[in-house]
């Protein structure tokens, strides 16, 4: 189950705007997804080691090795807004 | 010599050209028109004119392209409207091989925005239909590209399996879908759904196809550091019978609820089919299965969440202007993601959320080793596992849309296999009411080569008629 | 109102830039003031499809610290993405670890290390106007070649106790990490960079008061004077009766003024989970043999060198090994010279950096040959300590050759009863009274004829010598 504040945090924690009519719906469907979910309370997991990689990777590594970079109009070319060839934003505000 | 090359598969197109009785311009025009005149919103995007073509294997077979990888200079849009129009500086590591090996790219399929989705309904650009049933979804992610090869406008494509994206489409489609072992293929340009899941795979008429472009799809990546070469060369395979092969089925899995009847009777019917060829049948169970569905809806959304963070309007892709930082990502975020991509980017956001790490997304890894763990107890007793790919064939359009749920259970087969990295196909295993099935094989890590073994030998006594030799007109 | 000793306890989070040639988890070339966005590629600007390949030798030079700060060096290392959104962080995320980090715990010249972890450096963001700070302004602009460059982020428990303990340990910091050669290790240049977090707690107590962390202060001065402000600002509040607030905030050293970059309640909620795009980094012994022998010897050995086989005090031992180029100075004054006593050396050598301010020795004027000569003449008494330090003086400013500028200046010293007896003899019949009150037996009116005859060679005679000259003169040995 997750409330509108809930909801408003996580929201802003994900940098999405939910607008006014918007929130009741997707609060009840998120909460409906994560009743679902829930399930997976039922097993008994403690001594279950948890798996982030699967397969494993002898040398995942690279040489320090240069290669060429993009030429800067190529990085620049999809940049909504730009200014002397550096990305323009606004500025954040205290952090 | 239209209609010929129209009933050529991929191998027997690549053959007919090496062996000069087919024009490589020609065999490219015939499924640019085919493309071109594309009815199901397969395609995004197509190659104006016929690309430079390296001599290879694929003798300039037209490939079409899941829109989720990234293509240079050509748009890739991964069906959201937050990259409408981007075109990328540099093409995936997949799509380079194939084009290295001969293949020419015939343009770009449509999908589910960010490959989140199991009917592509969920598309910035519109919906896809099913060549078999316009009134029906292709199944998804990979959507556009499972329309684009059975409904004959491309003959053969690439798509990408993060829990079901090509099998589940193959199926509801009536074509073959692969999804390789975690690894084997290189993500490097594959826009990120869910990296520690997303897999690459082909989308073909037939088992063969599949093999040959596996084959040159595979291959150790040094830009893609989760990327392992593969230990057996692919062997185009030319199985007829089944003799020795132990096949298990998760009968908790399958005789559950929520599987048509009729998916059912064309699952048992192959059984008996394979048992016909000298397989044998072993019954096993896999209870993880319906706390894989719930593991899999946490840690691909987790992990999506995250992906999805560099869609901020500040380097490439939509922006909606705003004087202050935080609005201008939230409003762009907001206009510029789908419902469903919204959804999962709160419920990753949510699942990560400090406090509910342990429950959520820590319990979800767990749920994975027990997954993992389970499957690879079953390979100990059988060579490979069978189950349905899909409980259900194609559904309506708009029947799921107001029902995340169960839109998500879609996927119960082919969940499990994601979770563990491990292979599967998809291959048709009939007709319920007129509409395709599926037959899921799977087997250990790096048993591609055995999968389609099996499921050559299968497809041969299935005998299945697909539409793309008849031009999809339907 | 509170009037009990209160002590600072400070704990230092350093970030450093490693000097590799290519980024952390890319390829591209590190960026100095190159054209903006001019080293850049998909994966540093975080395209769409592009992974991160974690960079072998940002490993092995994170092994080499370790092992410099004596940690305890992990088997396997994850890397963990740290979730936030920032223009000048292009993934949304920072490639960081968490849990378990390369290095752990250790130590450095008595102060314990708590963890050292690699993670890749954010892109420059910039006022759109000027280049200065860009609190405040309407628009910024991002500029993408120092994204990605390799850090290593050093945490040291909260063993300070102040400013300046902060500032020399930081030193000693700089100068083994320059000795590993891992790094340009330049505050200026932001190649070494350091937080603080500052908290007070009555003398005694061994519990933790609320900290806060004060950010980037970009210069040795800046940081003790920081730190400073900061326990002013502090001890102040506790001692008026109000409580400190976590909170992470900036000095500014133009204005010494201390101001709020972030509070508690806006305090990020990273997110953490292990980077599924990088596995694990398994760490082989070939790796470990490696990184081992790329270990040059470290200040706190050269500090033991020194007191052990040079018989140096321990101020000189810590002075010349704290500052690795100054002990590599003194080195080379001890090679130059034949048979220089070591602590002598070690003298003239503080003597030298002493009349140079910010220059370093090696780049003076006076090079360690011409310094070992100079040493020579004082310790043969062919000059006397004051003039050497005159002399020293001038080759600061001119540079040139000891004895040359003895000779040119005339600046010998006078000694023996033909050069010296005169003038002393000149001295006592123009100072009769003083010349008859040391005859009674008063040692002290001596200072008056050693001054005079100081003042007729020019500082060039040797008191001693004076002194046996003035009891021979009058009889009074
Ligand atoms: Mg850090
Ligand atoms: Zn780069």
């Amino acid at each position: 189950m997750i409330d509108r504040d809930e909801l408003l945090h996580v929201a802003r924690l994900a940098r999405l705007a939910l607008h006014e009519d918007e929130l009741d719906q997707t609060a009840a469907e998120l909460s409906s997804i994560l009743d679902h979910i829930a399930v997976i309370d039922e097993l008994d997991l403690d001594d279950v080691e948890p798996t982030a990689h699967v397969g494993d990777v002898a040398d995942s590594l690279r040489a320090d090795q240069i290669h060429e970079s993009l030429p800067v109009e190529v990085a620049l070319a999809p940049a909504p807004a730009v200014r002397d060839d550096r990305f323009l934003v606004p500025s954040p505000q205290g952090d | 010599m239209a209609s010929d090359i129209q009933s050529l598969s991929a191998v027997a197109a690549a053959s007919a050209v090496s062996a000069g009785q087919l024009d490589r311009s020609e065999l490219f025009d015939h499924y640019r028109g085919k493309a071109d005149g594309d009815q199901l919103n397969a395609f995004t995007w197509v190659a104006r004119d016929t690309p430079a073509v390296v001599d290879g294997p694929l003798g300039g077979v037209p490939l079409a392209v899941k829109d989720l990888f990234c293509t240079a200079g050509i748009p890739s849009q991964a069906g959201s409207r937050i990259l409408e129009g981007y075109c990328p500086p540099y093409t995936a590591t997949a799509v380079a091989r194939l084009e290295a090996a001969g293949a020419a790219v015939l343009g770009k399929t449509n999908q589910d925005e960010f490959a989140m989705g199991s009917s592509n309904e969920n598309s910035a650009f519109g919906p896809v239909l099913n060549p078999w049933d316009r009134g029906r979804v292709p199944g998804g992610s990979s959507g556009g590209s499972a329309a684009a090869v059975a409904g004959g406008l491309a003959p053969w494509a690439l798509g990408t399996d993060t829990g079901g994206s090509i099998r589940q489409p193959a199926a509801l489609c009536g074509i073959v879908g692969l999804k390789p072992t975690y690894g084997a293929v290189s993500r490097y340009g594959m826009i990120a759904f869910a990296s520690s899941l997303d897999s690459a795979g082909p989308l073909t008429r037939d088992v063969t196809d599949a093999a040959l472009c596996l084959r040159h799809l595979v291959g150790r990546d040094s830009a893609d550091a989760t990327s392992v070469g593969h230990p057996e060369m692919i062997e185009l395979p030319s199985a007829e019978r089944l003799d020795g092969l132990r096949i298990a089925v998760p009968r908790d899995l399958v005789s559950g609820d929520g599987i048509e009847p009729g998916v059912l009777a064309a699952f048992e019917g192959s059984l008996r089919l394979a048992t016909e060829l000298g397989a044998t049948i072993i019954d096993c169970e896999l209870p993880s299965a319906r706390y894989a569905l719930s593991a899999y809806y946490v840690i691909a959304p987790a992990e999506a969440s995250s992906n999805l963070a560099r869609f901020d309007g500040v380097r490439y892709g939509l922006r909606t202007e705003a004087d202050d930082l935080v609005e201008m990502y939230t409003e762009t975020r907001h206009d510029g993601f789908g419902a469903e991509v919204k959804r999962r980017i709160l419920i990753g956001t949510y699942a990560l959320s400090s406090g509910y790490y342990d429950a959520y997304y820590g319990r979800a890894q767990r749920v994975r080793t027990v997954v993992a763990d389970e499957l690879a107890a079953i390979f100990k007793q059988a060579d490979l596992i069978a189950t349905p790919t899909s409980p259900t064939v194609a559904f309506k359009l708009g029947e799921r849309t107001a029902d995340p749920l169960a839109m998500y259970r879609s996927d119960l087969f082919t969940i499990p296999m994601s979770l563990a990295g491990t292979p599967a196909i998809s291959i048709p295993a009939g007709l319920s009411d007129g509409l395709p099935v599926g037959l899921q094989l799977a087997g250990p890590r790096f048993s591609e080569n055995r999968i389609l073994e099996a499921a050559k030998a299968l497809e041969g006594a299935i005998g299945f008629e697909g539409l793309a030799a008849g031009g999809g007109e339907r | 109102m509170s009037t009990v000793e209160l002590e600072p306890v400070i704990g230092l989070e350093i970030h450093v830039q490693l000097r590799t040639a290519s980024k952390m988890f890319c390829g591209c070339a590190l960026g100095f003031g190159e054209p903006p966005n001019s080293r850049t590629c998909p994966v540093c600007l975080g395209l769409p499809g592009a992974l991160p390949v974690a960079n072998a030798q940002a490993i092995h030079f994170g092994l080499m610290i370790g092992m410099a700060l004596q940690s305890e060096l992990a088997p396997s290392s994850v890397f963990h993405r740290k979730n936030y959104f920032y223009p000048d962080l292009p993934k949304g995320y920072q490639i960081s670890q968490y849990d378990q980090p390369l290095c752990l715990g250790g130590q450095l010249g008595g102060v314990a290390i708590h963890r050292v972890h690699l993670e890749d450096d954010a892109a420059k963001l910039n006022h759109a106007g000027d280049g200065g700070r860009i609190a405040g302004s309407a628009e910024s602009v991002v500029d993408f070649n120092r994204g990605g460059t390799p850090l290593a982020e050093i945490v040291t428990e909260p063993e300070l106790r102040s400013a300046e303990q902060a500032g020399q340990w930081l030193r000693l910091l700089r100068t083994t990490l320059r000795a590993l050669g891992v790094s340009d290790v330049n505050m200026e240049e932001g190649s070494l960079r350091c937080d603080a977090n500052i908290s007070l707690r009555p003398v005694g107590s061994t519990a933790l008061g609320t900290k806060t962390e004060l950010k980037n202060m970009n210069s040795f001065r800046f940081i003790e004077r920081g730190i400073r402000a900061e326990i002013e600002r502090q001890r102040a509040l506790i001692e008026a009766g109000d409580s400190v607030t976590q909170e992470t905030l900036h000095f500014d050293p133009r204005t010494e003024s201390i101001s709020l970059l972030r509070s508690k309640e806006e305090a990020h909620d990273y997110r953490y989970f292990p980077e599924p795009d990088l596995p694990p980094v398994q760490i082989t012994e070939a790796m470990l043999e490696r990184a081992a022998a790329a270990l040059p010897e470290l200040p706190e050995a050269r500090e033991q060198r020194y007191i052990e086989q040079l018989g140096l005090s321990d101020d000189s031992a810590r002075l010349l090994s704290w500052r690795s180029e100054l002990g590599d100075y003194f080195e080379a004054v001890l090679a130059a010279g034949d048979g220089l006593d070591a602590q002598t050396a070690a003298n003239w050598t503080a003597e030298l950096q002493g009349r140079l301010d910010d220059c370093e020795a090696e780049d003076s004027k006076v090079g360690a040959d011409a310094l070992a000569g100079l040493i020579d003449l004082v310790t043969s008494h062919q000059i006397t300590q004051a003039v050497a330090r005159q002399v020293l003086d001038q080759m600061v400013e001119q540079g040139g050759i000891a004895a040359e500028i003895v000779v040119v200046e005339g600046l010998e010293a006078v000694g023996g009863a033909d050069q010296l007896a005169p003038i002393v003899k000149a001295a006592l019949a123009a100072n009769p009274q003083i010349a008859q009150r040391i005859s009674a037996g008063e040692m002290k009116p001596i200072g008056v004829i050693i001054g005079e005859v100081m003042k007729q060679t020019g500082g060039r005679a040797d008191g001693k010598e004076v002194t046996a000259l003035v009891r021979e003169q009058l009889g009074l040995s």
